[in-house]
């Protein structure tokens, strides 16, 4: 792809950003009603808030296949559990900066930094690179001590993509299940367990074991 | 609006309370378990955490895994609607000074949300002006309130430990829960340099105590409300009781306006809006109770101006709003090492640390004034909104599972074993001090500003002194000893004199007291020892206005203590036709 033809295909695929947007702007759509049953408690200014977030859309497609990319680069499927993409982190990311306006701009910013670091060095964005290219790009960002001083703003923006997806990941289901939280439920706490404490060295004495809840 | 015009109530209450957190919920109870007919006004919604559930709930279920929103500022599991801005009620700042306001506009109010720490004044709490020669003497003592602190616990339940110590009353308690690993090399490392460290206070049921409430069953969240109601909320534990009397009307979303008096100056009620339908609304009583809050009640009075009330009702004094203090608070957090890679089992606990540190030392050896005590937290937590923040400071500088250190920060299935790998060996710790109750510390009404509701809204000014300041500057010296000792490294909180030590802004940690404060002299005082205005027999504030000094414990259990105290008094002065 040449320049100029690359140039016009992201801007194509990225949303408000600047005047040469405006000729090729697409109609808005209108969301369908999203039903949205939240299962925590909710007042009435909560549910309306978030119904309407969710009928918003923040980031393209473009954007978001960038950020899927992006979220399986930094959180792959292995032995123990499945990827970012598999446990929804896109979505999570798209909800996210829609409820926290702050991460707006660098996300969005960032994404259009990472399409034009890629052209620079691969002559295309970065959904179009391949595996290895992609690889290559990513180290050059991921890595903040180690990396240019020239590319901080994209180590900026991979930090954030590395917190957000990390985030999202082990809050999902799938994340929990794969650190291991095995809290969240009705139990008895009856301090550590006999071996925990023998590994750190550590004991309760014999007054606290005194004084303590005891369970039967 | 077609038709402005003020609807009363056609009944007369005995007693109206305007708030339903400690101070309201608790008169609301001893009020109506004596028979008494009582309006309790709240200005937000009815909210039971049987029904209203967040408690054990996963952080996917949240939209936002559970990050802070504009709805609840301590997370969106947490029991309190509200925070430290409310759309449309705002409140404002005089000579670019500080304040900042938390309010929970619902059944309970803060209740909701508090760290269920339930410590008792002590006796030099109730008289240190004797002790420095700072502030001011209390009219009462700890002997006064002592009773009222025993009828507490048992009302409401408490665990901890007797301990003897001078200053920290032992209460009735509860068994304590046993430490967590973290708290025991806290433990340990702590009382190793001089630091006591001993089993937490907390309004939690570690016992059952009758049928109406659960027993903790240990899953880290109070804050979100208790389905069983194991622990303690002004809604759960005193409101719903008291509704049950009989004897009390709840008035949801009631956005109290002013207090009304007669010519004689004595209350008769309270006008306000109702926020469903925007309607103005009076409701009568015989006697009013003021529990909105020590800033919100002290907006009140001074909104609630007459002519035998010129400077506002209960203000002859010129010293409501005045006296303003909040506990001071500094913190700092680490990691520790030992702790990478650790073993995976349930270490929820209930909702709050297990030991806490009481203050241990003799002010006249040091700098500062006054005390404070230290709060503790770590372990396994489960993942929530920032979970894995920031990895790239902790996996490229300390060894991950192969026993090498890498690149800080990276991607792909290293990275993805660093968050398990380093998940669970972070702590932290927080200071919680006594500040001095200073005149020239205040909240009054803005001149030029009203809230949505056209009610004139409080200005606060409010400095800290050099005695916060260094207390902050040793709580600091104490925590980075205590995680040295550990074995564990500084990894945030490690601030210096350029930002005062971290002390942080008044009224973050929510103990703001001393607007209406209590005293023997009605020249320099707003209510006598009963929590009975000077200016206005028929007229108490049982909140934390009439504070004289906040001691370095929470608050909520004196203010409950206060206002049983004060209600018995009511009911005994109603029965002789005092009132």
């Amino acid at each position: 792809m040449d320049r100029r033809k690359y140039l016009k295909s992201l801007i194509v695929g990225t949303a408000g950003t600047g005047l040469l947007l405006e000729s090729c702007k697409t109609e808005v759509k209108e969301a369908p009603e999203q039903l949205y049953q939240p299962t925590i408690d909710r007042t009435v200014e909560e549910k309306a808030y978030e119904r309407k977030l969710l009928n918003e859309k923040f980031f393209d497609e473009h954007e978001m296949k960038t950020i899927a990319i992006l979220a399986d680069i930094i959180i792959p499927r292995d032995d123990f559990s499945g990827s970012a993409t598999d446990a929804g982190v896109p979505d999570f990311i798209e909800f996210i900066v829609k409820d926290m306006p702050k991460h707006q701009l660098p996300m969005r910013g960032g994404l259009r930094w990472l399409d034009l670091h890629s052209l620079k060095r691969f002559n295309t964005n970065f959904v179009s690179c391949s595996d290895e290219e992609r690889i290559r790009i990513v180290d050059d960002i991921a890595y903040p001590e180690h990396a240019a001083a020239e590319l901080s703003q994209g180590v900026s923006f991979f930090n954030l993509m590395r917190d957000l997806t990390a985030t999202g990941f082990f809050t999902s289901k799938m994340g929990i299940a794969d650190l291991g939280y095995v809290g969240n439920r009705p139990n008895q706490w009856d301090g550590v367990p006999k071996d925990v404490l023998d590994k750190y060295g550590v004991s309760y004495d014999q007054r606290t074991l005194d004084i303590s809840v005891k369970f039967t | 609006m077609p038709h402005f015009q003020i609807k009363e109530s056609p009944k007369t209450y005995d007693v109206v309370i305007v708030g339903s957190g400690a101070g309201g919920g608790m008169a609301a109870y001893t009020l109506a378990n004596a028979g008494l007919k009582i309006a309790l006004l709240e200005a937000g919604p009815m909210y039971d955490p049987a029904k209203n559930v967040t408690q054990l709930k996963w952080s996917y279920e949240s939209l936002r895994r559970g990050a802070a929103s504009d709805f609840r500022h301590f997370g969106d599991f947490d029991a309190a609607y509200g925070g430290w801005e409310l759309e449309g009620e705002p409140y404002t700042h005089k000579n670019g000074t500080k304040f900042d306001w938390f309010r929970a506009r619902m059944l309970g109010g803060r209740t909701n949300h508090w760290g269920r720490i339930s410590l008792r004044f002590g006796p030099n709490d109730f008289k240190h002006k004797s002790i420095d020669g700072l502030g001011d003497d209390w009219p009462i003592s700890y002997d006064d309130v002592k009773p009222y602190y025993d009828k507490v616990d048992r009302l409401i339940g408490v665990f901890g430990s007797p301990e003897n110590l001078p200053n920290e009353p032992d209460g009735i308690f509860l068994p304590p829960p046993k430490p967590r690993l973290h708290e025991l090399f806290i433990k340990d490392a702590a009382t190793s340099i001089g630091v006591p460290v001993i089993p937490s206070r907390l309004s939690i049921l570690t016992q059952k105590i009758n049928d109406k409430r659960g027993q903790c069953f240990y899953c880290a969240q109070c804050n979100r409300g208790c389905t069983v109601h194991a622990d303690f909320s002004s809604s759960s534990v005193l409101v719903n009781p008291a509704v049950a009397t009989g004897n009390v009307d709840v008035f949801p979303n009631a956005m109290a306006r002013e207090v009304s008096t007669n010519n004689e100056g004595r209350a008769t009620g309270i006008s306000y809006v109702n926020k469903d339908d925007m309607q103005e609304h009076f409701v009568r009583g015989k006697v009013v109770v003021l529990a909105a809050s020590a800033c919100e009640s002290a907006r009140l009075l001074l909104n609630s101006k007459s002519s035998m009330h010129s400077n506002g009702l209960a203000n002859s004094s010129e010293v409501v709003g005045k006296y303003l203090h909040d506990s001071t608070g500094a913190s700092m957090g680490g990691f520790l090492p030992q702790l990478v890679g650790r073993k995976r089992y349930n270490e929820d606990g209930v909702g709050g640390m297990h030991v806490y540190t009481p203050w241990w030392l003799d002010n006249r050896k040091l700098d500062f004034p006054r005390g404070y005590h230290i709060e503790y937290w770590g372990g396994m937590r489960m993942p929530a909104y920032g979970f894995g923040f920031g990895m790239q400071h902790t996996n490229g500088k300390y060894p991950g599972r192969d026993g090498t250190i890498k690149k800080g920060g990276g991607y792909g299935a290293s990275l993805k074993d660093d968050y398990r790998h380093f998940y669970g060996a972070t702590f932290g710790m927080a200071g919680r001090g006594e500040a001095i109750a200073r005149k020239d510390n205040y909240c009054e009404i803005d001149p030029i500003t009203v809230d949505k509701y056209g009610i004139p809204v409080l200005r606060f000014h409010y400095t800290w002194s050099d005695y916060e300041v260094k207390q902050a500057r040793h709580m600091k010296q104490t925590f980075a000893e205590i995680i040295d000792k550990m074995g564990g490294v500084v990894t945030w909180g490690n601030d210096g004199a350029e930002n005062d030590y971290g002390l942080e802004a008044p009224g973050r940690i929510i103990h703001e007291v001393g607007t209406t404060r209590m005293g023997d002299d009605r020249k320099r005082s707003v209510v006598n020892k009963y929590n009975q205005a000077h200016d206005c027999k028929n007229l108490f504030i049982v909140d934390g206005g009439p504070f004289v000094s906040q001691a370095d414990k929470n608050p909520t259990w004196t203010i409950l203590a206060l206002a049983m105290r004060a209600s018995e008094y009511m009911i005994d002065e109603i029965k002789k036709q005092n009132l």
